[in-house]
């Protein structure tokens, strides 16, 4: 298959994005320099593009029965104008991928989120798990942009408009840009106060482009992945690929707040009430390097007595706190904070200590 | 492009964009102008020991930047004479100017022809042009 390009690529050569195959899309990895963009973003707002990202539409008369089947979270809950994050669950009690479900009209059209590596995967998973609802796939068809920081929310309503400027988490709202319809979610990957918006791909660049022009006061630029990454690992926000996958427990991850259980019977039901009922027998946790040196995935966790107790599913040099940070399984007994463990970093054993998460705090969590 | 930036004639080179600057027996090494690029920031470095013994082609350390982390290849085997160890602290310099202050380690090196493995200036001008395609 060859690489494929979102509606902003051009964009990305012209504002100088050093190119790189993300899940085999031509996607900018930096532009100004990693560390400068997650400060943007921790100070100021910065642009994503993740138009990578898959939408896949559920509609009709069994929309809502077909996603509480193959979801985690309890979709009945959703009102119009409401997100939820969400899992889609196989029947071992594995995460076939972490969604968002947009609540477009209650029980009849839902709009959904997927990760981009997983697009393929996921459409043929919800065909294969659907109970009677119209599925479109329509990622060919929108452009998203994250809008991100603690002045997102100033630029977001100069570019779409003040009814914005109120939004909560996880409420969304159809507007009109141009002649364009487009989703505003307050939602997104950083930790910070900020927007996803959806457009239409024809859209995407006037709007990308309006976005840089009105925000130049706000001290706006592009983010490339390489900060996105940081960005939500400084959160503790997991990645499809590192801390969850198809083998994965949502409990394990300490995502069991979006099981729930309760609803009825959903794809791996068993298998996850199972492990809530027995107890995990291992947690994701996120730990901080004592140590000089960088944790990187895959990199093994040790106790003191060097026996092997985890592995590192997510590492980085954390921008913001400058010291190594990393996020990993490791047994209950070493899960909480203040715990004393060891990263092995390419054969020299370096302390790190079990924290709290997020690692930092940010425009959301200071609100909050 | 004529002659890329950063590639200097005088210097050899490898493949993993490591230069070498050869100064009777004492080969002082550092990464590229290329390799720093595409590195981006590098914020940690691990060095060898001073007295470790270093073999053509094989790791002899690591830099990381935020992201990523790569090893460094001896262009030539011999014995680590010095390490510049203030980029233990402040690795500034193998961004800002990793053809001078950059330098990382340098080599007593063993046998003289092992330089006829390295690449000279103008290929390696022509490899890294093929790398940015």
């Amino acid at each position: 298959m060859s690489i494929q390009k979102t509606p902003l690529h051009s964009e990305h050569l012209r504002l100088g994005g050093r190119m790189v195959d993300f899940a085999g899309w031509d996607m900018p990895v930096e532009f100004e320099g990693l560390r400068q963009e997650h400060h943007r973003v921790r100070q100021h707002v910065g642009l994503f593009d993740v138009s990578h990202m898959g939408e896949v539409r559920v509609s009709g008369p069994k929309a809502l029965e077909s996603l509480q089947w193959m979801t985690s979270n309890d979709v009945s809950k959703l009102q119009e104008g409401r997100a939820q994050y969400s899992l889609l669950t196989n029947e071992e009690g594995g995460i076939v991928d972490d969604i968002i479900i947009y609540c477009l009209k209650p029980n009849e059209e839902y709009f959904v989120c997927v990760n981009a590596a997983n697009i393929e995967k996921d459409f043929q998973w919800m065909q294969n798990h659907n109970k009677g609802a119209t599925l479109n796939n329509e990622s060919d068809r929108w452009a998203q942009v994250a809008i991100q920081g603690p002045k997102a929310r100033d630029l977001t309503c100069k570019v779409l408009g003040e009814s914005l400027r109120s939004l909560k988490p996880f409420h969304f709202l159809k507007l009109k840009y141009k002649s364009f319809d487009v989703m505003a979610a307050s939602t997104g990957y950083t930790g910070e106060d900020g927007f996803e918006v959806f457009i239409p791909k024809e859209g995407a660049e006037g709007f990308w482009q309006d976005l840089l022009e009105l925000g130049k006061p706000l001290e706006v630029a592009p983010i490339g992945l390489g900060a996105r990454d940081t960005l939500r690992t400084e959160m503790k926000y997991s990645l499809y690929g590192h801390e969850i996958d198809d083998t994965t427990s949502p409990i394990e991850a300490g995502l069991s707040w979006v099981v729930k259980a309760a609803k009825g019977d959903f794809v791996g039901r068993g298998p996850i009430t199972q492990t809530l009922e027995s107890g995990a027998k291992k947690k994701l946790v996120g730990f901080k390097m004592v140590d000089k040196g960088i944790p990187r995935m895959g990199y093994s966790l040790l106790s003191f007595d060097k026996t092997k107790i985890g592995t590192v599913t997510s590492g980085t040099l954390s921008p913001s706190l400058n010291c190594g940070i990393g996020v990993g399984y490791v047994p209950i007994e070493f899960s909480k904070e203040g715990s004393e463990i060891m990263v092995d970093i390419r054969g020299r054993l370096n302390k790190a200590v079990v924290v709290k998460t997020p690692f930092v705090e940010t425009s959301l969590t200071k609100k909050a | 492009m004529s002659m890329m930036q950063g590639v200097r004639e005088d210097y050899y080179y490898t493949k993993e964009h490591e230069w070498a600057q050869v100064d009777e027996n004492i080969v002082t090494v550092g990464i590229t102008e290329y390799a720093q690029k595409a590195l981006g920031e590098v914020v940690y470095i691990e060095f060898p020991e001073e007295g470790q013994k270093v073999t053509q082609g094989e790791p002899f350390g690591v830099v990381e930047s935020v992201k990523a982390v790569s090893d460094l290849y001896a262009p030539v085997s011999g014995t680590v004479i010095e390490v510049n160890s203030s980029l233990g602290d402040n690795p500034g310099p193998i961004n800002d100017d990793p053809m001078n202050d950059g330098w990382i380690i340098r080599i007593e090196m063993d046998a003289e022809k092992e330089l006829m493995n390295l690449i000279k200036a103008p290929e390696y001008a022509k490899l890294i042009s093929k790398e940015k395609k």
